[in-house]
């Protein structure tokens, strides 16, 4: 049995986390500023449209009309308004987002079987929320011709059940991106901010005090030295993973419908490709600021921009697309999202599964020889 | 490579080379250090003293030549020679962002010293820092002089017979200085062989032995008598004047000066073949229409010897 001497390393490196300021910024702080942000900034679902109507008709068709469009989430009557020169004021001033103006022969028209017009009013000023009220407002007309197509069918004998219900939110955010969607995803980022540059810069920090040279000249072996410089941050990052679960779970309603423990194995295989890139840049680099930048600029940044994370990977130029292929966030991302929002399993994601695995041992391989290497001499 | 197994050396250097690309940062040297001595390696900045030593404590693989360690093979064995030695690196090896006494536990804790070993190291290196009552504060609140001699403590925690200490007093006051040779002495008189680099010229005086190198050549080696009597054949003098330039200038162009050098306000001059060279600068100055303070012989300083020793390894 081989003794590893590796508990002084570890746990000079939680007295140093402890310490300083930064570490834990970047371990503790900016994992749950970037929960909130993407959970709330990045909350692409529009809800709760201020509503106003002019309802010209004032018929019991009308008020039925009206219900309907108010009656989801998506829409709050707030105004109910007695002349038509009374709305405009209402959009430009934001108070209203969305108007309708119902003209009077809305239900003549309607129980005769024609063509009915209502006139809607969208406030374009932000011009994503109006392109979403917009989708809604189309949407909620359809359910209402809908309904009375039926209604209208069934007082003439005939039966007719819609064979589509439309679930608003997947017609007009096709990408879904919405916290819940979101969440899962964030594993990947921060997951890769956490190992790659905490790992790189503890290892290029002790180069720069000089501590290093000591470290190398004790009888540690190298294997123990890069155990006790790594473990810690692995530790730290499943911490990590498992606060936003937590967090995703309260605030954005985000449950795991999977495995937990094939969860943390892809975590856990993930981190560990982390750690591998962060030693690898800790060889490359011999200052504290060059080993951030290359941290972030190999990590960050690929698997926000290229890993679909934000912006779908099918809408890329081909030369992205083909360098998403090497970005081991992307592989985790389909296999978390996997395991969480879906809650298959290994055989739905083995091939990205086997890249996780087949990345961790390539950077942690290749890592563990230079800094071998490095460290033996 | 080296056969020889000499039980009374601490350190046999043989034909140790280092390149770096083109440039040789370590040239060909050979010398032995007796174990239990204080060995002083000396020499101007980029001489190539840290190349050394980080050769002879494994943490560089010389490019031609070896060095036994403690009779091991700093090339084929660095893992056994880590074992026996302590090493200070030029800059102090602490984490400043430790106290004192997690810096000692983490240190004692690498060496794989066992509990009651370690809290007795602990307490006999806070007290040989002169930290008492100090041992919760964070290192980075410590003096120059206090982190030096704790850096010292961590590096000999595991009471190495070999202990190697580059520039271990650069940048600290004069009183710290003292205090910190002090302590070699301790080392040295319980046994412990000291091979340290200084480029302090008083500090090579408290040396046993002193290498001397110069462009990664070592151009001189013996104890600090032995190396002063390689002026025997010069007579040197002090001389005091108003004019201490010019006066050198004026020496120089003498077949009977080997070299001048300045002293404070005043010079040095070493002269050969003279049976009263004291007679014969004065009347040289004063045919120049310079006044003479004073003219003294004096026996030669290291500093001297050096002086001489590079100037004639400038001249090939
Ligand atoms: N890793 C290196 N690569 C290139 N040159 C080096 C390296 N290390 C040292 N040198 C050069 O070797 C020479 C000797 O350096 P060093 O041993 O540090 O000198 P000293 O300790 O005597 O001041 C210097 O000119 C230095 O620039
Ligand atoms: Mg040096």
């Amino acid at each position: 049995m081989i003794h590893l001497n590796i508990g002084p390393i570890i746990r000079k490196e939680f007295r140093q986390i402890r310490r300083d300021r930064r570490a834990l910024g970047i371990l503790i702080f900016l994992p749950a500023f970037m929960l909130v942000m993407v959970g709330y900034a990045l909350n692409f679902d529009v809800k709760h449209l201020a509503v106003a109507v002019y309802d010209e008709d004032k018929s019991s068709t009308s008020r039925d009309f009206v219900a309907g469009m108010v009656q989801s989430e998506y829409f709050d009557l707030r105004y109910a308004v007695k002349s038509k020169q009374e709305i405009d004021p209402l959009l430009e001033n934001g108070d209203a987002t969305v108007a309708f103006v119902i003209p009077n022969d809305f239900s003549r028209l309607l129980l005769s079987g024609k063509e009915a017009r209502v006139q809607v009013l969208i406030d374009g000023s932000n011009s994503n929320t109006a392109s979403i009220a917009q989708g809604y407002v189309a949407l909620a007309v359809q359910d209402y011709s809908n309904k009375i197509l039926v209604q209208w069918l069934e007082k003439r004998g005939k039966h007719l059940e819609l064979p589509i219900t439309i679930e608003p939110k997947l017609w007009y955010n096709p990408d879904l991106k919405s916290a819940k969607y979101l969440i899962p995803g964030l594993f990947g980022l921060i997951l890769m901010i956490v190992t790659v540059i905490s790992t790189s810069l503890s290892i290029v920090r002790e180069k720069e005090q000089g501590t290093m040279e000591q470290l190398k000249t004790s009888p540690l072996w190298s294997n123990e030295i890069i155990l006790g410089k790594t473990i810690p941050y692995l530790l730290i990052s499943i911490i990590a993973a498992t606060i936003i679960m937590i967090f995703g779970w309260l605030l954005f309603d985000v449950s795991i419908k999977g495995s937990i423990p094939l969860l943390y194995g892809a975590i856990i295989l993930f981190l560990i490709g982390g750690l591998g890139q962060g030693m690898l840049i800790s060889n490359i680099a011999q200052t504290q600021q060059v080993a951030f930048i290359m941290s972030v600029f190999s990590s960050l940044l690929p698997s926000f921009l290229l890993s679909g994370f934000v912006f779908p990977i099918s809408s890329m130029p081909w030369v992205l697309q083909a360098i998403s292929n090497v970005i081991p966030a992307k592989f985790f991302l389909v296999v978390v999202r996997s395991i969480i929002l879906k809650g298959v399993g290994l055989p739905a994601f083995w091939e990205q599964f086997i890249y996780l695995f087949l990345f961790a041992l390539i950077t942690i391989g290749i890592s563990t020889i230079r800094l071998q290497r490095e460290l033996s001499r | 490579m080296i056969q020889e197994r000499n039980d009374s050396y601490a350190v046999v250097v043989e034909g140790l080379t280092k390149t770096f690309g083109p440039f040789t940062a370590v040239d060909d040297m050979h010398f032995k250090v007796r174990k239990g001595e204080i060995f002083g390696f000396l020499g101007p900045n980029g001489a190539g003293k840290s190349t050394t030593i980080r050769m002879l404590c494994g943490l560089l693989a010389p490019t031609t030549g070896g060095a036994m360690v403690g009779g091991y093979d700093v090339g084929k064995d660095p893992d056994s020679v880590k074992a026996i030695i302590g090493y200070m690196s030029q800059r102090f090896s602490l984490y400043d962002d430790l106290t004192v006494e997690q810096n000692i536990r983490f240190y004692g804790g690498i060496y794989g010293l066992p509990g009651s070993r370690l809290e007795e190291r602990k307490s006999w290196a806070i007290e040989m820092a002169g930290l008492k009552g100090k041992a919760g504060s964070l290192t980075r609140t410590l003096s120059g002089g206090w982190k030096q001699r704790l850096a010292l403590g961590c590096a000999i925690l595991h009471e190495p017979p070999i202990v190697f200490l580059d520039e271990p007093t650069g940048g600290v006051d004069p009183v710290s200085r003292r205090n910190f040779w002090d302590l070699i002495y301790a080392l040295s008189s319980a046994g412990t062989t000291v091979f340290v680099t200084t480029h302090y010229l008083d500090e090579a005086e408290h040396c046993n032995t002193i290498g001397l190198i110069y462009s990664g050549r070592l151009i001189a080696f013996g104890s600090p008598t032995e190396l002063k009597h390689k002026l025997d054949q010069y007579k040197i003098l002090e001389v005091v004047c108003g004019n201490p330039v010019d006066a050198m200038d004026a020496l120089q162009t003498q077949p009977w000066v080997v070299e001048t050098s300045i002293f404070g306000s005043a010079f040095h001059v070493s002269t050969t073949g003279l049976q009263d060279p004291e007679e014969s600068i004065r009347s040289e100055l004063t045919r120049q229409g310079i006044p003479v303070d004073r003219i003294e012989g004096i026996p030669p300083s290291l500093e001297d010897v050096f002086i001489h020793l590079i100037a004639e390894e400038d001249k090939q």
